[in-house]
């Protein structure tokens, strides 16, 4: 046997909370790569966020060492992946570095619409699929239905599905033997020119770039001199290892095998995900293919409470930035706000880990506007301009026409909320596609539908209409033109930039209302009337007033108990909710945030 | 029985009580000024018939107390003030509750003969009662006014039945009238009445006669309270349990019906929720605005007294403890520092119609954001070294803006 066939790089793709973590970990445990009283539960996910959300953001290797009922002695990498469709790029990649994958499924809730997307992505790139059941030891399981769904989905039969349940062990025996039986090995040639894919990059403050490196052809040695092809970066293989999941540091990564490379590049921007690493001396003649650069697909204004944090929120970017190169950003200005940044993301999810982070991590204080896509509007003149912001559309005498993007959509539902999920989609301006059922209980359902219409609260509705049981996954389509404008909502005359938006002629008379009639309740009263409007150019389509406070005081001074009077100011006073100053009007931060939320 | 304020010398600040040679309007920045120096001391009575829904003060309710209790806690009251070493003459005297007049007559002199043996009491001082008009007949008008107290003050409330019903008072109309019209008739110097609006039973008809009705009785001195939700009150459980509360609008509108028509009755307003005619100011609230210093004995008194303000403890049985053992029954005291009496007296002080002297923190207030915001719209003015809250309904706004001022910027 060589050494290549002795090798098993796989990934294991689950649905958040379908126990993809608890499964690695049990891996890990069996193969004696971890001991019980070491364990920390959910080895793979490394950062605080992660582990509260469930969810795995950054790629990771771990290697095990298993030896098989035949007595074989097997190298298994497994490749983690994040679940999230807004991290598909980051999937396809870390799916690149793999033969096979794992695809687990609760056995109580069957399949959902971003482990099928996933799934399809691995089955795209070639890979071997080794369908798994898990949690079978809950009450609520229903594996011979999760196995059916798997089967129909895969093409394969039920019989094929591993039942396990990660929690207890159960199973796990039987999957492991099912990796080195059913997963191809890697497929290099050993003696050719290096050829190594980047397939995960993050920033270490003291090593450096660290990057996560498959060995396609040929082997690497430490101190050998490299170059990444992209860049012509050359440069010395400073340090080598695995992870174990505790690093470990080696001499040498062969043909097949998955491990970290460290040059000592402090420059993110030096080393991208997706480029080839070969010998400076013995050149590879074909890079490998790379990676499309993930695109930025919804945009949100974030501006520090404080106006003095502005540099601090950029610091703040910069170092984000460099464990994630996908996102993107420019300074941008607004009369309400004052300083802050127009920010890309991947998706929501993506927008909400960032804005978590940067507020739990590097402790801002931010206000995040509301997310808009990125619209292409076609001018009188014939140029074509990027509206990135609501604020950038221009006049609508120099426009011609305006394109929204769209994306396509894939829901699985449970048959009996078929109708609910139809008529939430068609709210959305969605164009029906094709509908197959996976089941008799369940179908799947494709749309295409404006980007714009998901990025609020489609998710949350999904799951309100269906209890929870729907799942959605999406991904970009093509730009398509629609019938578009601007609502700008005015505070007491100001036009409020976080507030304005653009949205389908249609629905534009009820965001007004909605919005203008939601900021009514949310703007507590200020010492004079503020009128609030929502406007199309300068024609007003719905305005309310918030009258002035009249009567702010306690009538009695507790008979000489002047301390109870001032603490009680002093309390009122701290639990008065953080004010942003919009013009003269003193707007609580929450205001922002509730009002964004207004479902259209 | 001999009156412990007869004979006795005016105050020596100029400002005599009742001196038809030198009357001064309520609203005078001159009295404000001069109440910062008056020194005064209120007695707490704890015990009322039953509690109303709308009172957190310290109060013991008749079925609460057991017999007797009234006795024990005078005898309490003359120790407590027996303690005092180093007590000053008072110009004033406020006997609070609660409902005072749950003590006889003879109870009560016996704590003005105690005080007076203490503290000594000024020649012309204001010796005030609060009153329940149902208590008070002719009879118990006479007698108090023979002991020495000049100024009554009745918790008339309202004069709409429905009203007064949702407050849990149990006098008539008729009641406070005859209550006033008694005290007059007994030599009462200053009859105050004390009104509360925004009661959700309450209209604003309602509150119109209420406030019309009061002042054909043409009291010398008028407090109108709007009705206040305080934590831990019948009215609150009411309120969090889905009750309508007051409706702040409301209030304001009923606000301005009596500013007027107190105005129109030749009242004026010198505080927030107060008016009063020429020379009938209650100096012993004025002195508690204006950082005056006083004493205070009984259950959940407060005492202001060497730039320190001292507590006493709230619960009958525990007040009563201390004392009888000989310990000063105190709860706990705070001391401001420099600054922070500063801001103190001025954040009361805005409570004045005459405003409050804008002393070291006036002026950054004045240029800090919120202090221009607030003169921008009109809710505070300057009147030569005095800030004015010129919105009273707002003054608790203007209050949290001082707050903001911190000492560095002084």
């Amino acid at each position: 046997m060589t050494a290549l066939s002795r090798i098993r790089n796989f990934s294991i793709i689950a649905h958040i909370d379908h126990g993809k973590s608890t499964l690695a970990d049990r891996l890990l445990e069996r193969t004696g790569a971890i001991s019980e009283r070491d364990m920390r539960e959910q080895v793979l996910d490394d950062m605080d966020l992660e582990r509260e959300r469930g969810i795995t953001i950054k790629a990771n290797a771990v290697r095990i060492d298993y030896t098989a009922v035949s007595g074989v002695a097997y190298k298994l990498n497994i490749i983690d992946t994040p679940g999230h469709v807004d991290f598909s790029y980051e999937v396809s990649r870390s799916l690149e570095a793999c033969e096979g994958a794992l695809l687990v499924v609760d056995a109580s809730q069957g399949v959902e619409a971003q482990t099928l997307a996933n799934a399809y992505l691995a089955i795209e790139e070639g890979l071997e699929i080794i369908p798994v059941v898990n949690k079978i030891d809950l009450p609520a399981a229903d594996p011979d239905r999760a196995a059916e769904e798997l089967a129909a989905v895969l093409g394969g039969t039920p019989e094929e599905v591993i039942r396990v349940s990660a929690k207890t062990g159960l199973g796990i025996d039987e999957l492991l033997e099912a990796v080195v039986d059913r997963l191809p090995p890697p497929d290099g040639v050993e003696d050719a020119p290096l050829r190594a894919l980047v397939f995960d990059s993050f920033y270490d403050s003291y090593r450096g770039v660290v990057s996560s490196v498959r060995i396609v052809d040929g082997s690497i040695s430490k101190r050998d001199a490299v170059q990444f092809m992209a860049t012509g970066l050359d440069v010395e293989a400073d340090e080598l290892g695995i992870r174990r999941p505790a690093l470990e540091v080696v001499d040498h990564l062969a043909t097949g095998e998955v491990g970290y490379l460290i040059t000592g590049v402090k420059e993110i921007d030096l080393i991208r995900v997706g480029d080839t690493v070969t010998h400076t001396a013995r050149p590879t003649e074909q890079a490998l293919p790379g990676y499309q650069e993930p695109k930025p697909m919804v945009f949100s204004g974030l501006f520090p409470t404080d106006g003095d944090e502005f540099e601090r929120l950029r610091e703040a970017l910069d170092k984000l930035r460099l464990n994630d190169s996908s996102l993107v950003y420019q300074a941008e200005t607004s009369r309400a706000l004052g300083f802050g940044f127009r920010v890309g993301f991947l998706g929501l999810l993506h927008m909400e880990i960032v804005r978590e982070r940067l507020e739990r991590e590097y402790d801002l204080d931010l206000v995040a506007t509301a997310p808009s896509v990125a619209y292409r509007a076609n001018l009188t003149s014939g140029e074509q301009v990027w509206i990135r912001s609501p604020q950038d559309l221009p006049d609508v005498s120099k426009l011609d026409s305006i394109e929204e993007p769209f994306v396509k959509v894939m829901i699985i539902t449970p048959s009996e909320y078929i109708g609910t999920v139809m008529d939430l989609v068609q709210q959305r301006r969605g164009l029906m596609g094709e509908m197959t059922y996976l089941s008799p209980e369940r179908a799947e359902l494709h749309y295409r539908i404006p980007l714009a219409e998901i990025v609020f609260d489609f998710f949350d509705q999904l799951k309100t209409r269906t209890r929870g049981y729907a799942s959605l996954d999406y991904e970009p389509d093509d730009y398509q033109a629609s019938d578009l404008v601007r609502v700008n909502i005015l505070l007491n005359g100001i036009p409020v930039d976080a507030f304005s938006t653009i949205v389908h002629r249609d629905k534009a008379y009820p965001y007004g209302k909605a919005m203008v009639g939601r900021l009514r309740e949310l703007i507590p009263r200020q010492l004079f009337d503020v009128p609030i409007q929502a406007a199309i150019g300068t024609r007003i389509i719905s305005r309310e007033t918030i009258k002035a406070q009249r009567k702010d005081v306690t009538a009695k001074c507790y008979g000489g108990d002047i301390t109870r009077k001032r603490k009680l100011l002093e309390r009122q006073k701290e639990g008065k909710r953080r004010m942003k100053m919009v013009g003269q009007v003193e707007v609580p931060q929450e205001a922002f945030v509730a009002a964004l939320k207004l479902e259209t | 029985m001999e009156s412990p304020v007869a004979g006795r010398q005016s105050p020596d600040d100029g400002l005599s009580y009742r001196s038809p040679a030198a009357r001064y309007q309520p609203d005078s920045a001159e009295v404000a000024q001069a109440a910062s120096a008056w020194r005064s001391g209120y007695v707490h009575v704890p015990f009322c018939a039953r509690r109303c829904p709308y009172c957190d003060f310290a109060v013991v309710a008749a079925d609460e107390a057991g017999g007797g209790e009234t006795d024990r806690y005078v005898d309490a009251l003359v120790a407590e003030i027996g303690m005092e070493t180093t007590p000053f003459r008072l110009g004033s005297i406020n006997v609070g509750g609660g409902t005072p007049t749950r003590l006889l007559p003879a109870q009560l002199d016996r704590v003005l003969e105690s005080l007076e043996a203490r503290f000594g009491i000024e020649d012309g001082a204001e010796i005030s009662i609060e009153a329940n008009p149902e208590d008070w007949t002719d009879d118990v008008a006479r007698t108090l006014r023979s002991i020495g107290f000049n100024r009554v003050s009745f918790g008339i409330q309202s004069l709409d039945p429905a009203v007064l019903a949702a407050l849990g008072r149990t006098h008539s109309p008729k009641q406070a009238r005859d209550a006033v019209r008694a005290a007059r008739a007994a030599g009462f110097a200053t009859t105050n009445v004390d009104l509360i609006y925004g009661t959700p039973e309450e209209t604003d008809a309602s509150w119109g006669r209420s406030i019309d009705g009061v002042l054909d009785l043409e009291p010398e001195h008028l407090s109108a309270y709007a009705l206040t939700v305080e934590g831990g009150t019948g009215l609150s459980r009411a309120v969090l349990a889905g009750a309508p509360a007051p409706d702040p609008d409301q209030q304001a509108d009923r606000f301005e019906y009596a500013a007027e028509a107190a105005d129109a009755a030749g009242l004026v307003r010198y505080e927030v929720s107060n008016w009063a005619s020429a020379d009938h100011v209650c100096r012993y609230n004025l002195s508690t605005w204006m950082m005056g210093e006083y004493v205070a004995f009984g259950t959940g008194a407060h005492d202001h007294r060497n730039g320190t303000r001292g507590r006493n403890i709230r619960r009958l049985d525990a007040y009563l403890a201390h004392v009888e053992g000989g310990d000063r029954p105190r709860s706990g005291s705070e001391r401001l520092d420099a600054f922070e009496t500063e801001r103190e007296r001025f954040m009361v002080g805005l409570r004045l119609a005459a405003g409050v002297e804008s002393g070291a923190i006036g002026g950054p207030f004045l240029a800090s954001a919120g202090g221009k915001r607030l003169a921008d719209a009109g809710v505070i003015g300057t009147s030569g070294a005095r800030v004015l809250v010129l919105e009273p309904l707002l003054t608790d706004l203007v209050a949290r803006s001082v707050l903001s001022v911190s000492a560095d910027d002084c």
